[in-house]
């Protein structure tokens, strides 16, 4: 942006200026800025961890910005909580839902701002208000259905209901087609196009490219907390948007050695895992994983991964298909019995399935191990071969500070990390389901876990890997398969293709589309 | 830095109930004031009355045999994340089936009949225990509201069978006695009072429960399902086998407890046998902090005020004023948020001087 | 089987009867209500029990000294709610657990109430009598038959409870404050991000329980009798709370189950008094266990689902 347009702020609905937010270890959004013009669909694009929402959660007031300022129609307006932003006619649809399951659709939008009649709860004023903004938008729901009864498009239009009648001018959309069908998306779409033409402006975070093209007028593509592309969505197109999106260089390079890969040790065949709300997470996945390779599963959070790790190690059911580990059926074994077999699982949470932090370190080490002899004579424990095996593991995983008396969580979150993996790592794993090794961790930490991972596959251990973050895939998998809704895009090499192709199949291309496309 | 967060830990375990017991005595002592009594002279007669004489050290043991063992139960539960309100229905259950059996040990030899005794009376907590359990892990259904049910679902049956079927002839509804083979010896008498084997088997109750929890694969798992169940989980620890096995095992301690009473100091089932304790069980595993030796003199502190309020009671103030100073306990350790931060002002007023 | 047959139906055909269901559903009904406030915005009471017997304490004390039994329902509300607010302020305020503060608060009330008693009567037990609440004469309407005995000479504070579960359904889903109340106990911060003060909505709830509990409390002490007796609660603070959760936290809901609490007693005392079957004293132990049993039943999800608001229980922690 060239410095008349900074200084003629009065065009935009919403100027972001420099705005700095650091977290403890990340620097969010690092001089990010946004200029949004009245009565246009403005997408914010980039990847998880871009600081999409982290830009947005300051606009609406959630968060507060270490720096930078904020324009609403050219003014400057200080927002500290969503109370401002609300007066500021700023409205904010949350990825999750903020919506009273229990309540009906009429008591969820006027909550906090209810019409009253005398002592009473006026609702059929409310009603009525509703209706009118129904149709003046196109949003079409029942006003005494309750929100649990209602699929997930229906309470996305609430929210957006909710949003307008509270005033809003300015709507943010964060990742609002994530949990939709492609129907609903188009539903939605038309909603935004009622809602431009009625010149409500519009920002619609998102990842998914094909949506950008289709629905937006404008975008600022981020990467890692910057802005790394303004562009008109007419003067681009999705390859140019996704090499702005995931970058070109990988910065991290791990040192390995060509992968020794052996036999196949474990394969899924045609799995279909449904998400916590009973919707179809996973649809149909066929992958097999030899020793001695790293799979990488490469894509945007949300697409299906967790179900996927969850139906593999045996913490979710498996709706169709079969799960093959050795040779064997394992499609309906309980988590330890795969354990038992020479299955290690490092999970995606940490603190929520990894440790117990109210456990000493020499707990936590033998968590999943506990009633192996090694540990546990009968129904006794061996305390002392315990403490033995932790102090070494301590040792070998350098695990600081090195006191296995301490408590889970007294330890910091590489080290936690560390913790895990040591355990997992131990017992001469065959297959290894890795979810999110390195989330949250500094440089050292992350070299540390990247070096263990690649000495474990060179022993033989097969490995399956799900990241979000890209370079960690391209640095340690020895195969990409690039997930998006659910489904397999592609599978790649390292070495046979770039991120701007895996960027392009993460945003919902098929890898067989791009190629044709190129030849 | 590692001992200090080590040293942290330690403090905030001991310091919450600490500060609790010391500042519920205090404002017992400001209400006592307040009626016109001498909190010194008070508290002098109630430890008098709780250690003053042979009879009385005698009278507080045996009090604190099932007190012992009611908080072991309450603090098993804890463990596995289980607020366990039942322990009074559990002990009425024990205590009313070992009863039975008692009656009918008049040709067995005490090395029998004592073992069956106990068995009869762990088994008996077990499965009541077992039912809210059962409710929780298949069901959902929240234990709290379930053991509240079972305790007065045991009362009605203890009622109906000592008022019929297992009743003694004259006065109070009871049972008949139990035979003299399935009795505790007694290993001191002094006057009216003595102290029976009792109080071996509940610190007998104490080591084990120390090893179950501390050194055996059970408790291991218990303690992970009550800590964290999701990881418990991810581990390959089944939570519903898990919260039955814990729930069994706190009626077990609870059943045991009932037993004690019949043994040691009643020979029969009477109504009032279980009193308070299932309560005064929360009291004690929340200042004993589920520690099993924690307990152990927590179970001790509880039934010295406990024994030494009738002496208190002599001396001008209700002995009711000991229920008062539990409850206000049991409510700063529920705040114990409150009491970190009174730590937490005082630590930084140091900081800053 | 014949006599049993006789028996049921000369319970049903007794006025009496009917009575003493009203008389003995009154406290359910209004401790249960208070129930119903404190869990609709999230906060679970199992304080129930205590708070009605510091209600049933304090109508007394205040009877005996102002000599008029209205004072003594004040006092009993007004320690109530200080017991109620106790509750709230650990539990709100410093995001204690709410069922051990419940518990301590049961201790509390019990502590206190005995304590006093031995301080102001000078005896354990029980109190002197007190002038109770006069009871309503309905005038030529008690000379209908049947329904006149029904009834005549009931206190008003049976009135008052049928008239509270009119007003609280209206409150919590009719009015603004009442869709509060929802929306805070079953999503609270969706709640406070629409700007609704989550923590003053549950001090809210709470104190409601306060007046509620102890109302049902005042009721047992100087509703009929006027006197007051150590635990005369005797776990109906927990009856209350199955009726609460039998009738899925609503308080229409809840006096439903109340009376079925209260006329399952009621019938049970009857089935002893008449004179066909002769039964055996102790077998009013067995009926008397069947509202408890009907609560394990109704919470293991064994017959119908009875489903909490979904944030009861949970602090609501802001950061």
């Amino acid at each position: 942006m060239d410095k008349s347009n900074e200084k003629d702020n009065s065009k935009y609905a919403v100027v972001m200026e420099k705005i700095v937010k650091r977290f403890p270890g990340v620097l969010a959004n690092d001089h990010v800025d946004l200029f949004v013009k009245r009565g246009e669909i403005h997408a914010i694009v980039g990847e998880n961890g871009a600081g999409k929402t982290t830009l947005m959660n300051q606009l609406y007031g959630l968060i507060k910005s270490d720096s930078g300022k904020i324009y609403v129609n050219g003014v400057e307006t200080r927002i500290e909580n969503p109370n401002d932003a609300i007066n500021a006619k700023i409205g904010m649809v949350h990825q999750h839902f903020m919506l009273v399951n229990r309540l009906s659709v009429v008591e969820n939008i006027v909550l906090g701002m209810e019409p009253v009649r005398g002592p009473f709860f006026a609702r059929d004023s409310a009603c009525k208000q509703i209706n009118e903004l129904s149709k003046k938008f196109g949003l079409f729901v029942d006003p005494d259905a309750i929100i649990e009864d209602l699929p997930v498009g229906i309470q996305q239009r609430v929210e957006i209901i909710k949003v307008l009648y509270r005033g809003a001018e300015i709507l943010i959309l964060d990742e609002p087609t994530a949990v939709l069908t492609p129907q609903e998306t188009e539903e939605l779409f038309e909603i935004l196009r009622a809602l431009k033409a009625q010149g409500k402006t519009v920002i619609f975070i998102t990842h998914k490219l094909h949506e950008v093209m289709a629905i937006t007028d404008s975008v600022t593509v981020m990467r890692l907390g910057k802005v790394t592309g303004v562009v008109k969505t007419s003067d681009t197109n999705p390859r140019e948007l996704a090499r702005m999106m995931v970058g070109r260089d990988v910065l991290l390079r791990v040192e390995k050695g060509s992968a020794k890969i052996g036999k196949e040790i474990f394969r899924v065949e045609n799995l279909h895992v449904n998400e916590n709300r009973g919707l179809e997470a996973v649809k149909g996945l066929n992958f097999s994983v030899k020793r001695g390779e790293i799979v990488g599963i490469a894509g945007v959070a949300g697409n299906g991964q967790s179900e996927l790790i969850e139906a593999i190690t045996g913490l979710r059911k498996v709706e169709e298909g079969r799960v093959i580990f050795k040779g064997v059926n394992i499609t309906n074994f309980s988590p330890k019995r795969r354990r038992d077999m020479g299955m290690s699982h490092i999970p995606e949470d940490r603190l929520k399935h990894g440790l117990v932090l109210d456990f000493p370190l020499y707990y936590n080490f033998i968590l999943g191990k506990h009633d192996n002899p090694r540990f546990c004579d009968g129904e006794f424990l061996r305390l002392i071969d315990i403490k033995r095996f932790s102090d070494e593991l301590v040792k070998r995983f350098d695990v600081r500070p090195p006191i296995i008396n301490l408590l889970g969580e007294n330890l910091s979150g590489g080290n936690q990390q560390k913790v895990i993996i040591a355990r997992e790592f131990s017992f001469n794993p065959d297959f290894i389901a890795i979810s999110q090794p390195t989330r949250g961790l500094d440089i050292g930490a992350i070299e540390f876990i990247h070096k263990t991972i690649i000495s474990m596959r060179d022993q033989g251990v097969g490995m399956l890997l799900i990241s979000m973050e890209l370079e960690e895939i391209f640095s340690l998998s020895d195969r990409i398969l690039v997930m998006y809704e659910g489904q397999i895009m592609g599978e790649v090499t390292p070495q046979k293709t770039t991120t701007e192709e895996v960027g392009l199949m993460m945003a919902g291309h098929k890898l067989e589309d791009l190629r044709t496309q190129e030849a | 830095m590692a001992n200090d967060l080590k040293k942290f830990y330690m403090n905030d375990k001991i310091i919450v109930p600490v500060i609790s017991v010391i500042t519920s005595l205090f404002i017992a002592a400001i209400v006592m004031i307040m009626i016109g009594k001498n909190p010194f002279i008070a508290y002098g007669a109630l430890i008098y009355g709780a250690f003053g004489t042979k009879g009385a050290l005698i009278n507080n043991l045996m009090k604190a045999t099932p007190l012992i063992l009611t908080g072991l139960s309450v603090g098993v539960g804890f463990r596995a994340g289980l607020f366990n309100i039942g322990a009074n229905g559990q002990l009425i259950i024990g205590a009313i089936l070992s009863t039975y059996v008692g009656t009918k040990m008049i040709a067995y030899p005490f090395y029998l009949s004592i073992p069956i005794m106990i068995v009869t009376g762990m088994l008996g907590g077990a499965l009541w225990a077992s039912i809210a359990g059962w409710l929780k892990a298949a069901r959902g259904a929240h234990e709290v509201i379930t053991t509240i049910m079972l305790n007065y679902v045991a009362i009605f049956i203890a009622n109906y069978v000592v008022n019929g079927p297992f009743q003694a002839p004259g006065g109070v509804p009871k049972s008949p006695k139990i035979a003299y083979s399935a009795r505790f010896p007694n290993l001191i008498t002094s006057g009216a009072t003595w102290l029976s084997a009792g109080i071996f088997v509940a610190l007998a109750a104490v080591v084990v429960v120390y090893i179950l929890i501390e050194k055996t694969k059970t408790g291991y798992e218990i303690k992970a399902v009550g800590f964290n169940p999701y990881a418990a989980e991810y581990g390959g620890i089944s939570i519903g086998r898990n919260t039955v096995m814990a729930m069994a095992i706190s009626g077990a301690l609870a059943g045991l407890a009932g037993t004690m009473q019949v043994m040691g100091l009643y020979y029969r089932y009477l109504g009032a046998l279980g009193g308070s304790m299932g309560f005064d069980g929360i009291t004690i595993a929340l200042i004993g902090q589920n520690n099993p030796i924690g307990i152990a003199f927590a179970a001790f502190l509880i039934s010295s005020i406990r024994a030494g309020s009738n002496q208190m009671q002599i001396a001008g103030v209700s002995k009711n004023i000991v229920i008062i100073i539990q409850g206000i306990i049991i409510f700063l350790v529920a705040t114990n948020r409150l009491v970190k931060t009174l730590m937490f002002w005082k630590r930084k007023e140091v900081e800053e001087a | 089987m014949n006599a049993w047959i006789q028996a049921i139906i000369s319970v049903f055909a007794n006025p009496i009867f009917y009575k003493s269901t009203l008389n003995q559903s009154t406290p359910l009904i209004l401790a249960a209500l208070g129930g119903v406030y404190s869990e609709t915005t999230g906060v679970v009471n199992i304080a129930l029990e205590g708070i009605m017997l510091i209600g049933a304490f304090g109508g007394v004390v205040g009877s005996y000294f102002t000599g008029n039994p209205w004072y003594g329902l004040a006092l009993g509300i007004l320690l109530g709610v200080a017991m109620a607010a106790l509750h709230a302020w650990a539990t709100i305020r410093y995001a204690g657990d709410q069922i051990i503060s419940g518990t301590a608060l049961i201790l509390l009330a019990q502590g206190i109430t005995g304590f006093s008693l031995v301080e102001l009567f000078g005896k354990p037990g029980s109190t002197d009598l007190v002038r109770s609440i006069p009871l309503v004469n309905l005038g030529s309407f008690e000379n209908v038959p049947f329904f006149g005995r029904i009834f005549s000479s009931l206190s008003p504070l049976v009135y008052i409870a049928f008239a509270s579960v009119a007003f609280s359904w209206f409150l919590i889903y009719k009015t603004r404050l009442g869709l509060r109340m929802r929306s805070v106990g079953n999503n609270p911060e969706a709640a406070d991000t629409l700007g609704v003060n989550v923590y003053n909505i549950r001090y809210f709830g709470v104190l409601m329980s306060g007046v509620f509990a102890s109302l049902g409390g005042a009721f047992l002490s100087i509703g009929e009798l006027g006197q007051f007796t150590e635990n005369m609660s005797n776990g109906r603070g927990f009856i209350a709370l199955a009726a609460m959760i039998i009738g899925n936290w609503s308080p229409t809901g809840a006096m439903w189950a109340a009376i079925l609490f209260g006329a399952a007693s009621a019938f049970n005392d009857q089935l002893q008094s008449q004179g066909i079957l002769h039964l055996a004293t102790n077998t009013q132990y067995l009926f008397g266990m069947i509202p408890y049993i009907i609560t394990l039943i109704v919470v293991g999800g064994l017959v119908g689902r009875s489903r909490a608001p979904s944030a009861d229980g949970i602090p609501y922690i802001k950061d």
